[in-house]
């Protein structure tokens, strides 16, 4: 109760952040929390296979695997959240099947958009990550005769995980910050709440500066857990004193 | 070397620094389209709608040339802002949230925000009720943008769009189950185009005052107060000879 | 063949604009790198500080929002400045903003951060004892500069400032939302008249592939260049 009065205090004879629009902010965080976390799970549950895929000696796996990612990581996020939110509207039909309560709404074709761009880069960062393996460990595991399956799973995949650690969080921070884009196509993210509070107070400083300072918290957030996972899970690379 | 490229990134952004004199003689508008029947292109290209007709009106009568420059809603202000052009006239609501960073005119005509659905809808009525967890759409920045959000922004989904076109795109495409804007653009836009079949939903909306305000008005820069006046009284003088009623007629028939 | 339904031009105009706006915040960006990663490398505790702060606030924030900030905000803040001066001196100048410049500031000065980063780690790679050669030659500090710290910094610099560079050039997408007709807003603007989004919005994207593809080339060739004498790679 007494916060709610000293909040009102604070925000008495301030036009711009009144509490709805503190609610659109605040929805605007949730939304883009959920758009970013979703993509990225999805992203990189995807992510996993297609890198061991992407190292195939089979060049029938390996090309349109590789053509996928080039295509993704080449072109703009915001044309292929264009070509997915545009172009499913024109897919004959499509209204009358059970995608389309899903693919109405912004947010689907956004997450869409999001997860097969997130996935196209996370792919690369794993790939080269496998690739990097050190050739002891893996003539080590194959002494021990280990099978192909078994040293992947067991040798090949964690240590390579481990190391992709610091390239992935800054994968991470790229999607928070891609993801601005989607107030693009009507979603009410984090930007979005800025770019409505600004076209109706014409009030650009408070609009967008208040964004970013959200935004600034978020990357923040997502840096010390990553520098927290990356103590954890390498300290065994650190020198040891 | 590195010197001249500073300069002249710098040079880019600093560009036109030109003089301009106070008491315009040329006045340049800024304006939205398409908003039929406010501003519009016909099929051949030529620029029209009320609002033009009566800009062009009234700097006839003030006795200066006049010149409209298109932009779209969501950046009309900052490109008054920018001096891209003198004054906006683009169906814009006067009210005190706009009158912190614009002067306006006296205004020149009131206009019915209303609500615009698909033939086949079940609509019959816009109220907290029937629209609960509907998708409407407005454009972003509105005053129907400002009454949809107050009124339904936490019982619907309020969808923004930059331009009036990408609304009515997500319309056809059954993205949205209704919309709110200016009466006479979605009759013109919507009921009587080929762009599929809608109908008016509920009453016409001019009510609360403090959004929907005493009308349309023309948008100056605050320190333009004696080109403001000027346009006041030339609007004054087209409103007694007649000029004003006939355009008006032209438009939206008899009062 | 492919119909564009009369858009053809302004959609080959539009990728100029992308282009243009890549290359001039390409340039903008380089010069604020070099000037951060100095003043990182500076022995002026403020200077450091300044550019720490720079490099630390423009990568956290969204280059979207930082470019609505700049669009919509730059504008208002210059005519503050410039009606002040009106008002006490009667001096009437005015600068204006248009979006391109808006555009080229913001995404220079983003990309300004990132270089920065890559400047520093460069710079810092190089060997130390052939500086002092060089001075030992009698060089002075410029020359020194620009006959060996610089060419040995790119060495360095190239597959970081390659990667910016791609990735500065998908950024140049976003000026589209704040109204600069880039190739990507030709084509939105299309498919939304014409109904056909695929139509533009694919050649658009072959546009991007190529020019990242010539990119990739031609950075593999300055890589070679600047590699001369290391011999192997």
């Amino acid at each position: 109760m007494e916060l709610v009065n000293w909040f009102n205090e604070l925000l008495a004879g301030n036009l711009i952040f009144t509490p709805q629009t503190l609610g659109y902010y605040w929805n605007g965080v949730v939304t883009t929390t959920q758009l970013v976390f979703l993509s990225l799970l999805v992203g990189l549950v995807m992510a996993v296979p297609l890198s061991i895929l992407r190292g195939s000696k089979h060049r029938w796996i390996k090309l349109p695997i590789y053509a996928y990612t080039y295509v993704f990581r080449g072109t703009p996020l915001l044309i292929q959240l264009y070509i997915i939110y545009y172009g499913v509207v024109f897919v004959d039909g499509i209204q009358q099947t059970f995608l389309w309560p899903l693919l109405r709404e912004a947010f689907y074709p956004a997450l869409i958009a999001f997860t097969l761009n997130t996935a196209a880069y996370t792919t690369e960062i794993f790939h080269g990550a496998i690739k990097a393996t050190a050739r002891g460990e893996i003539e080590a595991a194959r002494a021990y005769g280990m099978s192909d399956r078994m040293m992947m799973r067991r040798i090949i995949l964690p240590s390579a995980f481990r190391r992709a650690l610091p390239a992935y969080g800054n994968e991470v921070i790229f999607m928070l910050h891609a993801s601005a884009i989607a107030s693009v196509v009507t979603l009410m993210d984090i930007t979005g709440a800025a770019r409505f509070v600004y076209a109706r107070y014409y009030a650009p400083f408070e609009a967008f500066l208040f964004a970013a300072a959200i935004y600034l918290c978020l990357t923040f957030a997502i840096l010390y857990f990553f520098r927290f996972l990356e103590r954890r899970l390498l300290a065994h690379l650190r020198p040891q004193n | 070397m590195k010197k001249l490229l500073t300069v002249s990134i710098l040079g880019l952004a600093l560009a036109a620094g030109t003089t301009q004199a106070r008491d315009y003689d040329h006045v340049r508008f800024g304006v939205d389209v398409p908003y039929e029947p406010m501003e519009y292109r016909t099929p051949e290209g030529e620029l029209t709608g009320f609002d033009i007709e009566l800009g062009n009106a009234l700097c006839a009568e003030m006795g200066v040339t006049c010149e409209w420059i298109e932009q779209e809603w969501d950046g009309i202000v900052p490109g008054l802002m920018a001096r891209n052009y003198d004054a906006i006239m683009s169906s814009m609501t006067i009210n005190d949230e706009r009158r912190q960073s614009l002067l306006f005119s006296d205004p020149y005509i009131t206009m019915p925000g209303a609500w615009f659905a698909p033939a086949g809808s079940d609509l019959e009525e816009a109220n907290e009720e029937t629209l609960a967890g509907l998708s409407i759409g407005v454009q972003r920045g509105t005053t129907y943008d400002s009454y949809a959000t107050d009124a339904f922004g936490s019982t619907a989904n309020v969808n923004r769009y930059s331009t009036a076109d990408d609304m009515m795109l997500d319309m056809e495409a059954q993205r949205l189950d209704i919309v709110f804007l200016e009466f006479a653009v979605g009759q013109s836009t919507l009921l009587d185009s080929d762009a599929g079949d809608f109908k008016v939903v509920g009453e016409m909306v001019t009510e609360p005052a403090e959004i929907f305000g005493e009308g349309f008005g023309i948008a100056f820069r605050q320190r333009d107060t004696a080109l403001a006046e000027r346009f006041n009284e030339a609007l004054a003088t087209l409103k007694e000879d007649g000029t004003y009623d006939e355009i008006y007629e032209r438009y939206f028939g008899e009062e | 063949m492919l119909d564009l339904h009369g858009y053809g031009p302004r959609l080959l105009e539009g990728a100029g604009v992308t282009i243009q706006l890549a290359v001039l915040s390409l340039m903008l960006a380089i010069v604020l790198g070099l000037l951060t990663a100095s003043a990182k490398m500076s022995r002026s505790w403020l200077l450091h500080k300044i550019a720490t702060l720079y490099t630390t606030v423009i990568r956290g924030v969204p280059d979207l929002v930082l470019m609505l900030l700049l669009f919509f905000g730059g504008q208002m803040a210059l005519n503050v400045l410039t009606d002040i001066l009106y008002d006490r001196s009667g001096i009437d100048i005015f600068i204006n903003l248009n979006a391109f410049a808006a555009g080229v500031i913001t995404i220079g000065f983003i990309f300004g951060a990132y270089m920065g980063e890559t400047f520093r780690g460069a710079f810092m790679a190089v060997d130390h004892g052939q500086i002092e050669a060089g001075k030992a030659y009698g060089m002075s500090d410029w020359l020194v500069f620009r006959r060996i710290r610089f060419p040995l910094m790119m060495r360095h610099a190239l597959p970081g400032l390659s990667n910016n560079w791609m990735v500065l050039l998908k950024t140049t997408a976003l000026v589209s939302v704040i109204g600069l007709s880039d190739m990507v807003r030709v084509a939105a603007e299309a498919s939304r008249a014409t109904h056909e989004p695929f139509t533009f919005l694919l050649p658009v994207a072959a546009i991007y592939l190529l020019i990242a593809s010539v990119s990739e080339w031609m950075f593999a060739r300055l890589h070679k260049r600047y590699n001369v004498g290391f011999g192997g790679h």
